[in-house]
Formats: structure tokens, sequence, C-alpha cells
């Protein structure tokens, strides 16, 4: 159980890495938002969330109403009831009702990326694990940004930003080259975020939800050109 | 803005963003069947990362050209199957020592 806590937390060294110049940003931004530095705090160390929170500072400095900051959450953290659901595959029988009610707080996209990338089911602890570390990378980034926005020189924080891609980069890479179907789907999903950032109209379309569009057409596509059988699933 | 008025907006914030998350993890606990749905949620994982790395990966540094390096670099490495450390290391490296030599040169 404790070894399996050490690996989530060693596993989540990299992500953390990425959330410290994140959360950095956003304790800057919340600060000259107006909100004192234990405000800015509270929300990361509460909601873990990158787009939500930004977006929910806005709605915050412009006095928006409670149902206007619900909606926005709800609508750019929509993403992550897939993921949970994705996830909800993969877990084994270590994962008690609590255990899920607690763990389900630390459902990020880099986590569940993470997650979901191993090749065996994930346990309780590891889970935990690799929740704990970006946990305290990103409430002390936020803390850091806050508190000291400019300790980090500019070129240290545009190098940090990549963390997380290059992440992501060596969970999707590896299984490309191993099954064909899941290269096409990789392909599927650039292609449609990158027309999400560049064709007119379809571009005012909110990050949260253009996720949930990519995802939902490329895995859908994938999973109707080349469904998995029994037999294969341990090499997807 | 008032404590009572922050707080508000906290609760609100963190407990929709929070049931978002748990619900669906702590409330679905059969094995589904259906082998496309399976497939469906076994490629949900590619296809967000992906386009959450897509485009955005090119936005995220100062120079466009240490996002690119970072790209080809971290795609080499994660094709040799390196750890996510060592890919994502070395990635932050790249960044720098390419806009480190770009500002030498400019």
């Amino acid at each position: 159980m404790f070894a399996k806590f050490l690996k989530g937390m060693k596993d989540g060294i990299p992500i953390a890495l990425g959330y410290l110049s994140v959360s950095f940003t956003f304790g800057i931004k919340a600060v000259s938002d107006g909100l004192l530095w234990w405000q800015a705090l509270l929300i990361s160390m509460t909601n873990l969330t990158s787009a939500g929170q930004f977006a929910g500072l806005s709605v915050m400095a412009g006095a928006g109403s409670l149902v206007e900051i619900a909606c926005t959450q709800l609508v750019i953290n929509m993403r992550y009831a897939l993921m949970s659901l994705s996830l909800t595959q993969k877990v084994d029988k270590s994962f008690t009702r609590l255990k899920r009610w607690l763990c389900g707080f630390g459902m990020t996209d880099e986590i569940f990326a993470v997650a979901s990338g191993k090749l065996h089911s994930v346990t309780a602890g590891y889970m935990a694990g690799l929740i704990a570390t970006p946990f305290v990378g990103w409430s002390l980034g936020t803390l850091l940004g806050a508190v000291a926005g400019n300790i980090l020189p500019a070129a240290v924080q545009s190098a940090l930003s990549v963390a997380i891609y290059g992440m992501f980069i060596a969970i999707f890479v590896p299984p490309m080259k191993k099954a064909k179907p899941v290269a096409i789907v990789v392909a599927i999903g650039a292609l449609l975020s990158c027309a999400f950032r560049f064709v007119p109209l379809i571009k005012e379309i909110s990050s949260g939800f253009a996720i949930i569009i990519c995802a939902v057409a490329a895995a859908g596509l994938g999973a109707f050109l080349f469904p998995i059988s029994d037999e294969e699933e341990a090499h997807a | 803005m008032t404590a009572s008025v922050f707080f508000r907006y906290l609760i609100v914030m963190a407990g929709v963003t929070y049931l978002i998350r748990a619900v669906p993890f702590a409330m679905f606990r059969k094995k589904i069947k259906n082998k496309y749905v399976k497939s469906f949620l076994q490629y949900v994982p590619f296809a967000v990362l992906s386009a959450m790395t897509i485009p955005d990966i090119f936005f995220a540094t100062d120079m466009l050209v240490s996002a690119v390096a970072a790209l080809a670099v971290a795609v080499i490495l994660a094709y040799r199957e390196k750890s996510l450390l060592t890919v994502a290391l070395v990635s932050c490296v790249s960044v720098y020592a390419v806009e480190f030599a770009v500002r030498l040169v400019s």
C-alpha cells in the first residue's frame, strides 16, 4: 500500500512541476484581481483545476452572480465527468466507496492521463500518491505567485510551461507505435483541437467544451472503426 | 470583496467542480461489457491528451521555436519509451536552451 503510494507520488512529480508554473501565474493574477494571498491559496486547494479557476477568478473580479460562477464551472469542468467515467473501468477492488469519493477530488486532466496510461489496474494507494504531489505543487505555486510573483525569471517560467505537454506526449506516443487505432485517435483529436482553435465561429466555443467535443468525436470514431476485442485489450 | 462574499463564491465553485468529478467516479461501479462503449472509454484518454497538447504547446512558451524544439524532443524521447519525468524535464531544458541561444544571437 505504502509502496504504491510512493510510486504514485513519484509519477506525480512531472505533473507537480507543470502545475507549479501554471498555478504561479494563477497566484499572480488572483492578487492583481484584488484577492488576498490566502484567498488565492484557498481557491487552489479546494478546486485543483486550472481553466476553471481562471474563469472563476474573472467572474469574481466582475462581481458576477453565484449562478454565473456555477455555470462557468459546470461547462469548463464537464470533461472531468467523462474522465471519471473512463477511469471507473480501470480501478481495482481496493477502491472502496469512500476512497472513490475522496480520490474523485483529484481527477484533473493530468492525473487522469497518468492513471489511465497505466498498463495495469489502478489501486487506491497509487491514486492517492498521484494526487498528493500535484496537489502540493498546485498549492505551493499559487502561494508563491500570490506572495512573490516576481521571484521566478521569465525564462524559467517559459521552460516550465512545457512540462505538462512533455508528460502528455510521454503518455500517448508509446501506445501509438504499438496500436494503429490509438495513433489514428490521437491524430483526429489533434486535428479537431486545431479546428477549435483556428476556424472562425467554432473557435468561440469555450476550451472546456472543445475538449469534450474533441474527445467524444475522436474516441467515438475510434470505437466505431476499431472496437477492441477482449483478447487485445491488454495491449490498448 | 468582503470575506462572506468570497466564501460564497468559493463554496459554489469548489462544490460544483467536486461533484462533477466525484459523482461519476463514486457512483458508477459496474464493469462495462459492450465492446463499443468499452473501446470508447479506452480511447478517451488518448483523444483528450492529444487535443490538449496540440495546438496548445505552440502557445505555451515565450517563442514558437522553443515550443517546436520541445515537441520534437518530447516525441523522440517518448518514442524511445523514456519515463514521464525524463520526457517532461528534458522538454523544459530544451525550451530553456533554445530561448537562451536565440537571445544570445539576436
